[in-house]
């Protein structure tokens, strides 16, 4: 017989239910339609599942005798392109040349990777947040590897068993502090959180440091909620003006406003906060507890930032709404009492270390230096994001009394 | 006067039904064809509706098309098969044992189990039984038959029974099962039955499934673009696909009747239904 120019394939005695189909799938791709496959075989049941599979996929499927064995003759159907025609392009997993994704993620690429083929007629998914500008930051995949190699496990990260004795005042005021921090951390962790979901997964460096940033929040109230308790005690006081404080963030519907307060102002201000308990918390736990979670907050403030000088960079008239956000919610907050006594004494007391008149003055100095340095970040923050240092001034003295 | 509106009839055999008719009636009323349908639990009285004016044409199994037809034969009257599916014509079923078996042709399954699928099942029992005897092998004389009833009067439509014969087949509670060969490949696949663990001992004849069955009178235009639009249906358009895929087809394709020639001996030699479509067995239940 002569030798026929088909391709043809010998799936020797492999069944098509153990893995020949994929031969055979493979084989016919390479064909054009219209075009022919031969293929011998010769486990018991390949002819038989081999007709099956054709009529299920739409190729015509006959059988020639060659040297007394049977042989398939399969012609590749019109159909089986037909699911990648009109499919839609999604970008590259990298992003453009300057590792950009799209301006604009299209609803039906839904959850595919960035970068893959996605067919048409997938199901849309709405993501409120789909428009780069509102939401991307340049430098977000680094902070994300940052973020990554950063993470650190509570329990062996800490020396919990630490000898130390604090004066009960003391004890008691270590305990109001963390009180304080749970609740803006439960703040700090809800707010990305609740924005998360909104986020189109194209954005995926963005979507990859919230996610990291929430499981630092998380941490974050493990260790304040444990040293609070070290010694036995219940969490302190949570009053109606800090919450009212940290409720406005919650409700704050526009992921940058969200970010600007939050991030930008409120954990740049709780930087120094943790700072300032690295450097004067009376027992070497807080002071490990505080170093530890003001690199996670520097983090976050750093994506903050970069997410609104991106933003601005490319919409420059945006600064009005970020201005905006600060008067309305100082509006909001006129009424309420602001940073309650009970932390500010706590931190007082907290930095004295004991009650003499001598080393309650250099807490209360310290703390007074502490709202300072506060102001000073926001001002310059408020710089870097271009306004001018008389508003910068102005916006930075208008930031919650409550700190965050 | 409202215009006038195709009905079809179609068996719920599986949830997804309501999904597939939903679809398609979006997609004729979209391009013009005012359509509707109705739902049965069984192709019994689907087909008895297609002679009392309920309905315009019906989604029918083979066996359904069998009795409709013999119902309208003996009336004088005619159905028609105007499309079917791709994937509806030339299936075979397969007679399966156990690879370790010693059974090796159909003839030692003399005194032997064989599980078939439900009562009503073309592809699962009619069909094999035909094929048996025309091998000299009629139960109950020559064998056993054990069925394995999985919702009757949907005539075979859900895989189960199929499956649950394999299941006894593996678990050595029959001596051979019958199945249609794409099933015997998807077991293989799903791991119900374990590749290498079955020997397929004969094959049946060809035979077509499905058809769009017209009821008799039923309105000549409507039908007419009724067919239209089913065969401009293409799977590579993604708003139709999922339609396509959800009934199991690539491409509609007109009507035929030549494939039920070897049912139609079955239902006669199983005394399933009479020449004029009544229902003879006192056992089937739908």
């Amino acid at each position: 017989m002569a030798p026929s120019s088909i391709p043809t394939i010998d799936i020797e005695s492999l069944g098509l239910d153990q893995g020949a189909l994929l031969l055979i799938r493979r084989a016919l791709a390479e064909r054009p339609v219209g075009g022919e496959l031969q293929v011998r075989g010769r486990s018991p049941d390949w002819e038989m599942h081999l007709e099956a599979w054709c009529r299920s996929q739409g190729h015509p499927l006959r059988f020639d005798t060659v040297e007394g064995k049977p042989q398939a003759r399969i012609t590749r159907g019109p159909h089986a392109e037909g699911r990648w025609r009109d499919a839609q392009a999604t970008g590259t997993a990298l992003g453009d040349i300057n590792g950009a994704p799209a301006d604009d993620a299209e609803a039906g690429w839904g959850l595919a990777a960035r970068g893959a083929t996605v067919e048409a007629g997938s199901p849309n998914f709405f993501f409120a947040l789909h428009r780069r500008h509102e939401l991307w930051a340049t430098t977000a995949g680094e902070l994300y590897r940052q973020a990554a190699a950063a993470q650190w496990d509570p329990a062996t990260a800490i020396e919990w068993d630490a000898d130390f004795e604090l004066p009960p005042a003391i004890e008691a005021a270590v305990v109001q502090v963390m009180t304080y921090l749970i609740e803006n951390e439960n703040a700090a962790l809800l707010v990305p959180a609740r924005h998360l979901g909104q986020i189109h997964p194209h954005f995926r460096e963005v979507l990859q440091l919230l996610a990291l940033q929430c499981a630092d929040e998380a941490r974050h109230v493990e260790v304040f909620t444990r040293r609070a308790t070290l010694r036995g005690h219940e969490p302190a006081l949570s009053t109606a003006g800090g919450q009212a404080s940290l409720r406005t963030l919650f409700d704050a519907p526009d992921f940058s406003v969200a970010t600007f307060l939050l991030a930008v102002l409120g954990e740049g201000s709780f930087v120094n906060l943790l700072n300032f308990l690295q450097a004067n918390a009376p027992d070497p736990v807080t002071r490990q507890i505080a170093r530890l979670t003001a690199r996670d907050e520097a983090r976050h403030v750093a994506f903050g930032m970069a997410h609104l000088e991106y933003r601005l960079s490319v919409q420059p008239d945006y600064q009005a709404k970020l201005r905006n956000a600060i008067e309305v919610r100082y509006d909001a907050l006129a009424s309420t009492a602001g940073l309650n006594e009970e932390v500010f004494d706590a931190l007082v007391l907290l930095a004295a270390g004991e009650l003499s008149p001598g080393a309650i003055a250099r807490g209360h100095a310290a703390v007074q230096q502490l709202q300072r340095d506060m102001a000073a970040g926001r001002r310059a923050r408020l710089a870097r994001l271009g306004f001018d240092r008389d508003e910068a001034e102005r916006l930075s003295a208008l930031h919650t009394r409550n700190f965050m | 006067m409202s215009e006038p509106v195709l009905i079809m009839g179609a068996v719920a055999y599986a949830p997804k039904v309501v999904t597939i008719w939903e679809g398609f009636k979006a997609f004729f009323v979209k391009n013009g064809l005012p359509f509707d349908y109705v739902l049965y639990s069984n192709y019994e009285k689907q087909v008895e509706a297609q002679f009392d004016g309920t309905l315009h044409l019906a989604w029918n199994s083979p066996l359904a098309w069998v009795r409709a037809d013999r119902i309208a034969r003996s009336r004088g009257q005619q159905v028609h098969a105007v499309a079917m599916r791709d994937t509806d014509c030339d299936l075979r079923s397969a007679i399966v044992v156990r690879a370790d078996s010693p059974i090796q042709t159909l003839a030692d399954l003399r005194g032997k189990t064989v599980g078939m699928g439900a009562l009503d099942s073309p592809q699962a029992t009619l069909i094999p039984l035909d094929h048996l005897r025309s091998e000299g092998l009629v139960k109950p004389r020559d064998f056993l038959l054990r069925y394995f009833d999985v919702l009757g009067g949907k005539h075979g439509d859900h895989i189960g029974g199929e499956r649950d014969a394999a299941v006894a087949l593996m678990a050595g509670e029959v001596d051979a099962c019958c199945l249609i060969d794409g099933n015997h490949l998807a077991f293989g696949l799903d791991g119900t039955l374990p590749s290498g663990s079955t020997r397929v001992i004969a094959r049946t004849g060809a035979y077509d499934h499905c058809n769009f069955t017209t009821s008799p009178g039923a309105p000549a235009e409507l039908i007419e673009r009724f067919v239209s639009l089913l065969m401009a249906m293409r799977w590579d358009d993604p708003q139709v696909r999922p339609l396509l895929e959800l009934e199991g087809l690539r491409e509609w394709r007109a009507g035929r009747t030549s494939g039920y020639a070897l049912l139609e001996r079955a239902v006669d030699d199983e005394n399933f239904y009479s020449r004029d479509g009544a229902i003879l067995n006192p056992d089937y239940r739908y």
